[in-house]
């Protein structure tokens, strides 16, 4: 509804924007910002905004005695693999609940919806058990299965919405060309797919990177990822601000910058269509 | 298009999603039912034969039952209302033409890419720790006594943190909704001369209604399961122990799996009342 205003209205409204914008990355900003000082700059009184010495002394240390890469790389494998395999398994599920739709269609994706809703804790023991008596506890290959499953209904629910949007006439055109099923698949409803299913991967790998129920509750030392990593940092409080800021800093950047890119998705993906 | 064999074929496609969600929620829905109904304690001789319904009946009349209950719902209903009100005058606010709206869009939403042991840490030390913490530096500037923010305020403190984590995906999904807000109407509203509030009031917030119920069922579905926000900065102490967090410690910290199982069956029929008015919204749309 973004009507033209005076030139002084306009100046206000982006003052007001950009003052509110500011506050809340503030908290971000100000964590990239304190991972460059030292221990001391840290906590100084009053407190330093940019007049400190930059070092890169605190993602030194955070680094070595951390090892900080295998958490790293267990989040990469968790968030990355549960989501391919969703996709895997949703594709040709959406596909033909956008392209076959039946009776039972919008039954079945409601449904799948609702699982998303069950409380996680309402069935932590049971899969803490499994995971025992199946000897996933602390493995990577047990996050990826639980994960993907959590997510399952809505890469099913954003594939199928994208599907959804590709006109059907355009199969019929291809057919009366004389292309067969395999030419119709390779080179009409691919290049049609691919956006929509980037979009999913990206929102979905953002989600499960984020996941901070079963990553904490699942892993001990093997298979912890960095949400666990980042946990591991409550107990020495208050003293360590640098290293807790350069900690942070490398948990979040990646999805940061991944996260700008699927603003749009972002929509989409959490309201299930709902709202457009 | 659908001949008999697409239709064969399409159900075939989707077995595999099917078979694994149905697995994945009846298998531990199953287990934690049976559990409920069963005096079971893993770490105490194990699984002692039958309870009745003496684990729903415990739950609920144990002294952390309705301390738990009030918590969670101070904490959701404060989350939702700064998240819905903010988010409103946000997405009011952006749905301006203003100087790099792309660049404000992008601060805005930034909190939400943030994992949720992340901002509970970054917020417990670097802004809440009642020496070096940030507001103590503010509060002593102005000659105030320092607050411990996460012993003597928790729940403002909690809410804050759950509030900025999600103030970005409420904001979001109204600005989406304004901006699909016909703008000729609220020219012609302008022009017979109704006041702004009263623009706000009878155009603008009847438009949002729909967007601000899909915020606020789906927030209230997550909400109800927040869990690291509070692991990281109080562990449940403090009057911060919500449903969730209460059924997390009677299962996995006092290892009363047959308490806890009740409890969850509880915060599962909780969670389906409120998804069954999210369903039907979601549902209308998909005709």
């Amino acid at each position: 509804m973004a009507r033209s205003v005076t030139p002084r209205r306009k100046l206000i409204n982006t003052t007001a924007a950009w003052a509110i914008g500011l506050l809340i990355f503030f908290p971000i900003l100000w964590t990239i910002l304190t991972s460059f000082k030292t221990e001391a700059q840290a906590i100084a009184a009053p407190p330093i905004f940019l007049g400190f010495d930059w070092t890169l002394e605190n993602y030194r240390v955070v680094m070595e005695r951390s090892n900080y890469g295998r958490f790293l790389w267990n989040s990469i494998i968790i968030a990355g693999l549960s989501t391919v395999l969703g996709c895997i398994i949703a594709v040709p599920a959406a596909w033909s609940m956008a392209f076959v739709p039946s009776r039972r269609t919008k039954d079945i994706l409601l449904w799948m919806l609702s699982t998303k809703m069950l409380p996680a804790v309402g069935v932590l023991y049971p899969i803490y058990l499994l995971f025992i008596k199946m000897g996933l506890l602390d493995s990577r290959a047990g996050l990826v299965v639980v994960l993907m499953l959590i997510n399952l209904p809505i890469i099913v629910w954003m594939l199928y919405t994208y599907f959804k949007e590709i006109p059907g006439e355009i199969l019929e055109a291809a057919r009366m060309d004389g292309a067969t099923l395999r030419q119709e698949l390779i080179y009409v409803l691919t290049p049609m797919a691919i956006p929509g299913i980037a979009s999913t991967l990206l929102l979905n790998f953002i989600l499960a990177w984020n996941e901070a129920f079963w990553t904490l509750n699942l892993t001990a030392v093997n298979a912890a990822p960095l949400t666990a990593f980042i946990a591991s940092y409550s107990s020495p409080e208050g003293l360590f601000f640098a290293k807790l800021s350069a900690a942070s800093t490398m948990a979040i950047a990646p999805i940061l910058i991944l996260g700008w890119f699927s603003q749009k998705q972002l929509v989409r993906g959490l309201t299930f269509g709902a709202v457009k | 298009m659908a001949t008999k064999a697409s239709r064969s074929a399409a159900r075939l496609m989707m077995a595999p999603a099917v078979i694994l969600l149905l697995g994945w929620m009846l298998v531990p829905l199953i287990m934690t039912l049976w559990f409920s109904f069963r005096v079971y304690l893993p770490l105490r001789g194990g699984d002692q034969g039958w309870a009745g319904f003496d684990n729903y009946t415990r739950f609920v009349t144990s002294s952390a039952f309705w301390p738990a209950i009030q918590t969670t719902l101070i904490i959701v209903l404060g989350v939702l209302a700064i998240t819905v009100i903010f988010g409103i005058l946000i997405a009011l606010l952006l749905d301006q033409p203003i100087w790099g709206q792309g660049v404000v869009r992008i601060l805005v939403i930034a909190p939400f890419f943030v994992m949720p042991t992340v901002s509970a840490l970054v917020w417990k030390n670097m802004f809440m720790d009642p020496v070096n913490g940030l507001f103590s530096h503010l509060w002593r500037l102005f000659g105030a006594e320092p607050v411990s923010w996460l012993s003597d305020a928790s729940l403002p403190s909690i809410i804050m943190i759950v509030s900025w984590q999600w103030l970005p995906f409420a904001t979001l999904i109204l600005l989406t909704a304004v901006q699909s807000l016909d703008s000729e109407q609220l020219e012609a509203a302008e022009m017979d001369g109704a006041p702004h509030l009263k623009r706000f009031w009878f155009i603008v917030l009847p438009h949002l209604s729909r967007a601000i119920t899909i915020v606020i069922l789906i927030q209230t579905i997550f909400l109800l399961a927040i869990f690291a926000e509070i692991f990281v900065t109080t562990g449940g102490a403090f009057g911060t122990r919500t449903l969730s967090y209460l059924i997390f410690q009677r299962v996995l910290e006092s290892q009363n799996i047959g308490l806890g199982s009740a409890g969850g069956v509880y915060a599962i029929i909780l969670a389906n009342i409120i998804a069954i008015f999210l369903m039907r919204i979601v549902g209308k749309n998909l005709d």
